[in-house]
């Protein structure tokens, strides 16, 4: 399969590659929010975390990707496009926009949406941390 | 090294065809392109004569005598004409009733021995998969648990072509004939690199390919026993009654020439080539699993064919891993090179675990493999994998203690 150069360049050079410490560290953190999201067996598992200010704003956010060139370029993207961002603006990343960016082939429509749920994951939990109204069914809310 | 092309480790989906066989093959396109069907002119005499050294060629490298070579196009012909032609033939029922007969293979086989024995399923026949243990060897105990009274036939390769694990053929063969159950072994991949005697071995049924073994595309060769037993197969392709019937068609002449001189070459070769492969192959898992922790050697150590190995690399996916290492071709049993999404079934059945088989990397050797390659591949495949390990969410884990198989994972 070929790759876009855009694919290739995040996997070469990915970037935000880390976290914001070991699993345990990082549940005890309440700035911190936290997003695993995908299976080993199923070849793709995404972890993400991001670190929120009380105002609501993701000031930086780490990846780690166990998948193929595309689930990488897809969690390296998402990084880069949430850091900045309020939760609400990183809510509404939709995994179509990360398709049309890295000109991902159908079948790797999946890395894209994997990415987009690592975000509501990690939004999620630290919205849980910080006592915010989670949203009942976040899969409910955006189209596959 | 080649700087526009990849180097080569992809040996067991297909090898460079030896350039001495393909100067043996170029005459019969351009001047001798006779049809050795043509018995009253010289031209059909001079395609005639090709063909039978390679049938002799061919039968020198198995031990067979010629007139139980069929050429075909490849092995998936060969093993669609043993299996599906045996079955016909010694079926317990006529078409359309059930209890046709009973036929044993395994899990693990290719597809191209899997499909036909589900075809015949749905024409009435059973079929037995025998599942492979963790090593993936087919012993001959598990084929003798699984013979009932109506078993007819049994398929189970030499060498299997992810791992190379190499099964008990002579002995399974011995079991067969000593029950009258007809034999048949795909041995793709290892014909042409390991000794074989179809008469010391006991096989009935011996199907292998040309380009497998540095021989051309397109042609391969299907033994069938003549004598003790004479196995008879129903032909799939009818016609002009070539190749004893059971196979018509005009002869790719130049194939089967080219063919023959594989095996020839393959016969005179094989010993101190896979001697050396054999070091390639040690030297590449060794250093390999000196260099990067959490790796695994599938299947058997020992019983596996010298050009062939798998490693699955923990924490680290199958097709990020091609990625990383660009220039050299080889396969992965990542579902991500796959179109189906799934896994290699071969690993899965072995039960190596679906996170491992997304790990793996096949590596094959060929005739034409240097010190300087393997070198260079175990520097890339290791600089590949620790890059990915740095953005490995489980291999993280796996550091803090954590049982990945534990995790109650979201699947999706």
């Amino acid at each position: 399969m070929a790759y876009s150069d855009k694919v290739i360049e995040h996997y070469q050079n990915p970037h935000n590659v880390g976290s914001f410490g070991s699993s345990k560290e990082v549940q005890a953190r309440k700035d911190i929010g936290v997003g695993i999201v995908g299976a080993p067996e199923c070849g793709d598992v995404m972890q993400l975390h991001i670190q929120v200010s009380d105002a609501g704003v993701i000031q930086d956010a780490k990846f780690k990707c166990f998948g193929c060139g595309s689930a990488i370029a897809s969690s390296s993207l998402a990084t880069e496009w949430i850091k900045g961002k309020t939760v609400d603006q990183a809510l509404a990343i939709k995994n179509t926009e990360i398709v049309e960016e890295l000109s991902l082939p159908p079948v790797k429509i999946h890395c894209s949406v994997l990415a987009e749920d690592s975000i509501r994951a990690a939004i999620e939990d630290w919205k849980k941390k910080n006592g915010h109204a989670t949203a009942v069914d976040t899969h409910a809310a955006h189209a596959r | 090294m080649n700087k526009t092309r990849p180097l080569y480790l992809d040996n067991a989906a297909t090898t460079r065809c030896d350039p001495r066989v393909v100067e043996v093959m170029l005459p019969y396109l351009t001047e001798a392109y006779g049809n050795s069907g043509s018995r009253n002119h010289a031209f059909g005499w001079e395609a005639e004569e090709a063909v039978e050294k390679a049938r002799d060629q061919a039968a020198a490298l198995i031990g067979a005598n010629a007139k139980e070579i069929i050429f075909t196009s490849g092995a998936t012909e060969s093993n669609n004409l043993a299996i599906k032609g045996a079955a016909h033939m010694y079926a317990k029922a006529p078409e359309g009733q059930t209890g046709r007969g009973h036929i044993i293979t395994a899990l693990h086989e290719h597809k191209a021995v899997l499909d036909p024995c589900k075809r015949l399923q749905k024409e009435g026949f059973d079929v037995t998969y025998l599942q492979p243990p963790a090593d993936g060897v087919i012993t001959v105990d598990m084929v003798a648990k699984e013979i009932r009274p109506d078993t007819i036939l049994v398929s189970i390769m030499w060498a299997n072509n992810e791992i190379g694990t190499i099964n008990e053929v002579p002995a399974i063969g011995k079991l067969c004939h000593d029950k009258e159950i007809i034999f048949h072994s795909d041995g793709t991949q290892w014909v042409g690199k390991m000794p074989t005697d179809v008469e010391r071995d006991n096989i009935d049924l011996l199907s292998w390919s040309g380009h497998k073994m540095y021989g051309p595309k397109g042609v391969g060769a299907l033994y069938v026993r003549r004598r003790k037993p004479r196995v008879r197969l129903e032909a799939i392709v009818d016609g002009g009654g070539q190749e004893r019937g059971m196979r018509s068609g005009t002869l790719n002449i130049s194939g089967i020439a080219g063919f023959g001189k594989a095996c020839e070459l393959c016969q005179h070769e094989m010993q101190s080539e896979g001697e050396r492969l054999l070091k390639f192959r040690n030297r590449l898992e060794t250093e390999l699993a000196k260099a990067i922790e959490v790796t695994q050697v599938n299947g058997n150590a020992s019983k596996r064919v010298p050009n062939i190995t798998n490693i699955s690399f923990g924490f680290v996916e199958g097709e990020s891993l091609l990625m990383g290492i660009k220039d050299i071709a080889c396969s992965s049993g990542s579902a991500c090179t796959s179109a189906s999404l799934e896994p290699s079934y071969v690993l899965k059945s072995l039960g190596v675990g679906d996170e491992l088989a997304h790990s793996s990397l096949r590596l094959s050797m060929s005739r034409w493999t240097t010190d300087k390659e393997i070198d260079y591949t175990i520097a890339s495949i290791t600089k590949a994998v620790l890059h990915l390990r740095k953005m490995s969410p489980l291999y993280d884990l796996y550091k803090e203690g954590v049982d990945i198989s534990k995790i109650q994972w979201q699947t999706h």
